[in-house]
């Protein structure tokens, strides 16, 4: 009696399930499934995301006909940036094939790195997720290209050393680091209390939780008391415009705001006027000037062949998408290069991803000249740990305000080394890297 | 007709106080534990047993804890997911420290933890109740948020402040880690909830249930009847969250496979007392109805959007799950208040006399 009605329920979901099984991607396709979330606290971040991705694909679809003439089969799963619902997502998408998935939120990354060698199905966490993935020799199926939110610390801090002079002038001083307190925000404290007692300076904390992120008016009371030199953002989804508008109301100077690549125009426009001089990193042009944005516009947002505002195009985010779209069709065609199939699977892409080379002439070929940087990644380095530059908010748009900062190889470098050495101590009977390393192609 | 229990005679106390006096409800219940034991794990889908029996299983066991705290003896407690919290990082930290000792007992035990700091935060129960309690367990809700994100011990100091789940074995089979198939992690926790719902049943029926229900319904007139208040109080605490203890310790071993902080928050502990209130206060297998609502509900819906192929985005069907749940909650609650049990026990009532209901 006790389990009797939710055996029955279940067996009404098994009949409905059973009746209509999900169809199988069509053999003739490769299944690309989109893990977004246009729904929830984290939408106002995740609906730029789902559009940039879903268009640069759907633009392949239309233009070229998919990627070395197989169609891709794209499909959203909606997560709410809901750790439940992703991995239901995952289980829903898994017998499907999927060629990659990009669960879009370091909470799904986390349970999906030990699943990805057995599943045979690699995970894309583009800079974000676990940052001692980037060791391939460990993680073989799991990419975080183009950085790590390490290699973005050391990005920030070496960009503010140079405008104070030299990292030494920073001693004395105190810095301010605010970010979403769960995993994503807490991976760079280490690193950034390593730079502190190096450097002479005073790191504060201010940790924001992920149901107060609309509500940090104490954080930044404690801001005005501490009155940082600089203060770093390590947020996402609604806690960055909230953060801004605090900023702004507190007077703080915004030109000594730096956040990590992920603020959009809409979490800075929303602060209005005093917003200008915010700076973030990022690693690719915003705007529509590049013959790839043009033809997304052509074959598909101009033929409604998707929910995208088309206001949103060329907004950073929406480009984030863009560029993380790119990363997947590149390796689909690399995988289909190096293997001579013409419909891949998750460990072609494996090995696509692993020799992944976008160099200067391909980015010209694929219409995005200019876009952003070379990506090559290699066995050993899953990530590249590329350069980024830094970004201000000019008040109607973002301007490049750097050259390129390179990250310091020399702290993060041995960070990632022991992080994935104790990753591999505390999963006992983790896996040794089987997968063969295949020649660049 | 079949459900009829004319010609079923008892001739002894002890069968005419059985739990399911009925036979056919007997027969019912056999046949239910034979699908869910033998039929599912052999025929069902992948994605059936770890997406929707998986969890329903676990969140089971969370509002079945839930309800012997708030159904049973009437203490409204808003610490669900916060004393969930304690059984994930308990057994977390056990089976870290004692790797040799089986996860399924460390997870039995790991509710242990979960119940001392049930006792705990259950203390002022004994001086208030009602809402001013719920207030009090929301300060037990708070501070194990805030002990789970600020304490580096609980996750052994792991930089991103999650449980990673390691591989573990049961005779030789992996039940927890990427390894364990579906089908071993549903048997693995389909035992353990009938175990502890046959044992909740056996509490809720005997003495202790009684005492419950009695502070429940009346505590001064318990008192008065010889019922130790504080004693009694303060088993419903250790006892509930043993149960949430060992559903969030099972949460994260056999069905997330690591988890941050995050999902033991105050979100988890209201989902759970939407189940045990749309379900039935104080009934165990309305614990199983609500969790199959709330929880099932939404995924049957969503693949039922897919599996019709409607040409809507992924956005939009959230969108009008939500709706439809919601509406379904309210629709059920007019019509029968007491929650889903009450409204199958009418159902059985009424199965009774049908077809000649007069």
């Amino acid at each position: 009696m006790r389990l009797r009605t939710s055996v029955l329920a279940g067996a009404l979901v098994a009949a409905t399930l059973g009746v209509t099984a999900l169809p199988a991607a069509a053999q003739d396709s490769i299944y690309v499934p989109l893990f977004t979330y246009r729904t929830g606290p984290f939408s106002g971040s995740g609906i730029f995301i789902a559009e940039g991705m879903h268009d640069y694909l759907e633009m392949l679809n239309q233009r070229d006909g998919g990627i070395g003439g197989v169609k891709l089969a794209i499909e959203e799963c909606e997560t709410g940036y809901d750790t439940k619902k992703g991995l239901e997502c995952y289980e829903a998408v898994k017998d499907k094939k999927p060629v990659m998935v990009n669960p879009w939120s370091t909470g799904i990354t986390l349970p999906l790195i030990p699943r990805a060698a057995v599943d045979k199905i690699p995970v894309l966490s583009m800079a974000y997720g676990l940052s001692a993935s980037a060791i391939g020799d460990t993680f073989p199926w799991i990419f975080n290209p183009p950085a790590t939110y390490w290699d973005g610390l050391s990005m920030i801090l070496s960009y503010i050393g140079n405008k104070e002079g030299g990292l030494d002038k920073l001693k004395g001083k105190t810095l301010g680091y605010i970010y979403l307190d769960a995993g994503f925000g807490k991976e760079p404290i280490p690193m950034f209390e390593q730079f502190a007692k190096d450097y002479g300076f005073t790191l504060k904390l201010y940790p924001v939780a992920a149901t107060e992120m609309q509500n940090q008016s104490s954080q930044w009371l404690n801001v005005r008391r501490d009155r940082p030199s600089y203060m770093v953002m390590y947020g996402w989804g609604a806690l960055n415009p909230t953060a801004i508008k605090e900023a702004v109301k507190i007077n703080y100077p915004m030109d000594k705001f730096i956040s990590i690549w992920w603020p959009g125009e809409e979490d800075v426009r929303s602060a209005g006027e005093g917003a200008k001089g915010f700076k973030e990193l990022n690693w690719h042009a915003v705007g529509t000037n590049f013959p790839a944005l043009q033809d997304i516009k052509k074959y598909v947002t101009d033929k409604n062949l998707t929910q995208t505002d088309k206001n949103h195009l060329g907004e950073v985010l929406y480009n984030r998408g863009v560029y993380n779209s790119m990363l997947i069709a590149e390796a689909i065609r690399n995988a289909q290069k190096i293997t001579g199939k013409k419909v891949v699977t998750g460990e072609d892409v494996r090995r696509g991803l692993e020799t992944l080379d976008v160099d200067k002439a391909r980015l010209k070929e694929i219409g995005l000249d200019g876009f952003t940087d070379p990506v090559k990644l290699t066995c050993a380095d899953h990530n590249g740990h590329f350069p980024a530059f830094m970004q201000e908010w000019d008040g109607t748009k973002w301007v490049k305000v750097s050259e390129p900062i390179k990250p310091m190889m020399d702290k993060v470098g041995p960070l990632l080394s022991s992080a994935a050495k104790e990753y591999v101590e505390k999963n006992t009977g983790w896996p040794k890297r089987t997968e063969a390393c295949d020649k660049a192609s | 007709m079949l459900y009829r229990e004319a010609g079923q005679f008892k001739t002894t106390y002890i069968a005419d106080q059985a739990i399911f006096p009925i036979r056919q409800d007997r027969i019912g219940l056999a046949l239910i534990l034979l699908i869910a034991f033998v039929v599912l794990p052999l025929t069902a889908s992948d994605f059936f047993l770890s997406v929707v029996m998986v969890p329903l299983l676990i969140f089971s066991l969370a509002a079945i804890g839930l309800n012997i705290l708030t159904g049973y003896t009437g203490l409204l407690s808003l610490g669900t997911g916060g004393f969930m919290g304690v059984g994930a990082f308990a057994c977390y930290k056990l089976t870290s420290l004692v790797p040799e000792v089986n996860i399924v007992i460390w997870i039995l035990v790991s509710g242990l933890f979960a119940s001392g700091v049930g006792i705990l935060f259950g203390l002022p129960s004994l001086r208030i109740k009602g809402f001013y309690l719920a207030v009090a367990t929301l300060s037990a809700q708070f501070f194990l948020d805030w002990a789970f994100v600020r304490l580096p011990w609980l996750v052994n100091y792991n930089v991103s402040g999650a449980i990673e789940v390691p591989t573990r074995t049961l005779l030789g089979i992996p039940v927890t880690g990427p390894n364990a198939t579906p089908q071993v992690r549903y048997l693995v926790i389909l035992c353990v909830v009938t175990l502890l719902t046959w044992f909740a049943s056996n509490l809720v029926h005997g003495r202790i249930g009684r005492s419950w229900m009695a502070v429940r319904d009346m505590d001064l007139a318990a008192e008065l009847m010889g019922i130790r208040l504080y004693r009694t109080k303060l088993l419903a605490f250790a006892v509930s969250s043993y149960f949430c203890g060992v559903a969030g310790a099972l949460m994260v071993f056999l069905w997330y496979g690591s988890a941050e902080p995050g999902v033991f928050g105050i979100d988890q502990s209201f989902f759970i007392l939407f189940m045990v209130i749309i379900g039935g206060l104080g009934s165990l297998i309305g614990s199983f109805f609500g969790a199959a609502l709330i929880y099932g509900l939404p995924i049957i819906l969503r693949s039922f959007v897919n599996a019709v192929g409607l040409e809507i985005t992924p956005a939009t069907v959230e969108h009008l799950t939500f709706m439809t749940v919601g509406a379904l909650i309210v629709f059920f609650l007019i019509i029968e208040p007491a929650g889903l049990a009450r409204l199958w026990q009418i159902a059985k009532q009424k199965l009774r006399v049908w077809p000649f209901p007069y």
